[in-house]
């Protein structure tokens, strides 16, 4: 068993020891991503470092960290997008990590075991003692979540925080991962994607969330919101000049104004 | 895709040693000398053996790798681990029943050829199931390395015969020459036709943007390369693939044919054009895994 009676951080032993799929868990885990609100400031990629560094399994190491050509392994990375042309052009900050996918194809390809899927909860997770380090299932995953430790040799993926979520020792606003907690703008969202009166699922249908490549029939458990419509753009040209002539001091300022003038 | 050398050595090497076993437990090589017995089965052996060590170079963790074959019912890699062992195993069980009851039942031999051969299919599934990697996910995947077993096989076979003084029939030369020119002209249809494939997916599915207009990307999420990168960005001589393929061609296809054709058939000769094939089928295996685009590099601004 896991720490406080929670779900093991193994995979059973006996008959559900293959890396089969499990059953649909009614409890599906997940974040849902707000890419209006996201900013792109790398708070949640540097937190997530930070915490899986030291929380479950080995550190997340990192090659030539003070070289010319530094490397290592990171569980979330934030890209940037242009979508759209001209004035309508926006950029969109792109956080993306593991989604935990229902069908998980990094879990079927794992010839050891290692890769599984929790049946309690759906997390994804890698037993780092049973891992080859083959990186077959880096390679099976469309999105790019699984990166090899450059010291260990052992494939690294987001654990959901599997070690913060169910963690008792630590207060109840801290039990949720590590990205979600540090979003200084509240861009990531946990929660049970399962339950259709969750907050996140309530979000997800509120917002129209969506799949990532859902054409790789994933069928990814972490949703994406869509950046909102953009309000109609003021077309009346604004002139800092004008506006500084244009405005009437009042105050002390008038005061200041007229005494100027006064002075010739 | 980064071109390992110990997958591109453990995919060509063990298609080799599987492909001259088949052969010959279908009794196209006479063994009744139990020297040529041991030596036919150990070079065999050998290719199979060095192959499959070769692929666990890559690994992490080498030492765990037993524990690759225990997730058979769904890991095409576990399933390629298995079928070897038992194809391994069977070899040596046939050997043994040689040696002291002569050739086995043909009902036998083909059950032992098969599993030959499902071992070699085994090894093209592991890739051919990624659907992230559209022009491996295509069933001619399969065809091509099977090709290339059998024509790298029974190419051996000629050698082999030559090596041991034995007199190859004339259709056992024109059935090479026939699996040489099928093989490369499985591969052209391969290259055409998979290697056109498309993954379907787009930056715009990728990232779900594209109801806002063309996506495309402004900033990378890190500054140096990472290992999704290194691993699956691998684009290096990716500009010189029309060469090579002629190259793989020129090596792996027309010489051999033009040695059988034209030269006696001396050990030299079939030597020679089997290290010409196997040649031509290591650059082929090398461009199978540079030409090919692995979904994630879309998210770095990669068109497919």
């Amino acid at each position: 068993m896991g720490w406080n009676g929670q779900p093991p951080l193994k995979p059973k032993l006996g008959a559900s020891n293959m890396t089969m799929l499990p059953e649909a868990s009614a409890i599906k885990l997940g974040l849902v991503i707000d890419l209006d609100i996201c900013v792109g400031c790398q708070a949640c990629v540097v937190n997530c470092k930070e915490w899986n560094t030291s929380g479950y399994g080995a550190p997340l190491s990192d090659a030539d960290a003070y070289g010319a050509a530094p490397t290592g392994a990171w569980l979330n990375r934030v890209h940037a997008y242009e979508a759209g042309t001209g004035a309508d052009a926006r950029t969109v900050h792109f956080p993306k990590s593991c989604l935990h996918c229902e069908d998980a194809p990094c879990v079927t390809v794992c010839p050891t075991g290692a890769s599984f899927k929790r049946a309690e909860d759906g997390i994804v997770l890698v037993n780092e003692d049973w891992c080859i380090g083959c990186g077959l299932c880096a390679w099976s995953c469309p999105y790019g979540a699984r990166e090899m430790d450059p010291a260990e040799g052992v494939m690294k993926k987001c654990t959901l925080c599997v070690d913060r979520i169910y963690n008792d020792n630590l207060p109840t606003e801290d039990q949720v991962p590590a990205c979600v907690r540090t979003c200084p703008t509240n861009a990531r969202h946990f929660g049970d994607l399962g339950d259709p009166n969750s907050d996140v699922s309530q979000m997800v249908t509120a917002r129209g969330g969506f799949d990532l490549m859902p054409e790789q029939n994933t069928k990814p458990v972490n949703k994406y919101l869509p950046p909102r419509p953009r309000r109609a753009a003021d077309d009346t040209p604004v002139s800092l000049l004008s506006m500084a002539q244009d405005a009437t001091p009042t105050g002390f300022w008038k005061w200041v104004d007229s005494t100027l003038e006064k002075l010739g | 895709m980064r071109p390992a050398w110990s997958i591109i050595f453990f995919t060509s090497l063990s298609g080799l040693g599987f492909g001259l076993a088949a052969w010959v437990v279908l009794g196209f090589v006479d063994l009744t000398n139990p020297q040529h017995l041991l030596g036919v089965g150990g070079a065999t052996m050998a290719l199979i053996v060095t192959g499959l060590l070769s692929s666990t170079l890559h690994l992490g963790h080498p030492e765990r790798a037993w524990r690759a074959l225990s997730q058979w019912r769904s890991s095409w890699l576990s399933r390629e681990g298995v079928l070897a062992v038992l194809a391994l195993a069977a070899m040596m069980v046939w050997g043994a029943y040689y040696v002291r009851h002569g050739m086995p039942p043909l009902w036998a031999n083909i059950v032992v050829a098969a599993l030959m051969a499902l071992t070699v299919y085994a090894t093209s599934m592991i890739y051919a199931s990624l659907r992230t990697v559209a022009r491996w996910h295509h069933p001619l995947t399969p065809i091509c390395y099977l090709m290339f077993a059998a024509s790298s096989g029974l190419l051996a076979v000629l050698w082999v015969l030559a090596l041991l003084g034995q007199m190859a029939a004339a259709p056992l030369v024109l059935a090479a020459m026939l699996a040489v020119a099928s093989a490369w002209g499985i591969k052209i249809l391969w290259w055409q036709v998979a290697g056109a494939a498309g993954s379907g997916s787009s930056l715009a599915s990728a990232t779900g943007l594209g109801g806002l207009g063309p996506v495309r990307s402004i900033m990378p999420p890190h500054t140096s390369e990472n290992y999704l990168q290194h691993e699956m960005g691998f684009v290096v001589a990716r500009k010189s693939a029309a060469q090579l393929r002629v190259i793989a061609l020129l090596l792996g296809g027309l010489l051999p044919l033009g040695l059988l054709f034209v030269m006696a058939p001396t050990a030299l000769g079939f030597g020679v054009g089997l290290a010409a094939h196997m040649v031509g089928i290591f650059v082929e295996r090398w461009l199978f895994f540079a030409e090919a685009k692995h979904s994630v590099t879309i998210y770095y601004g990669d068109t497919h």
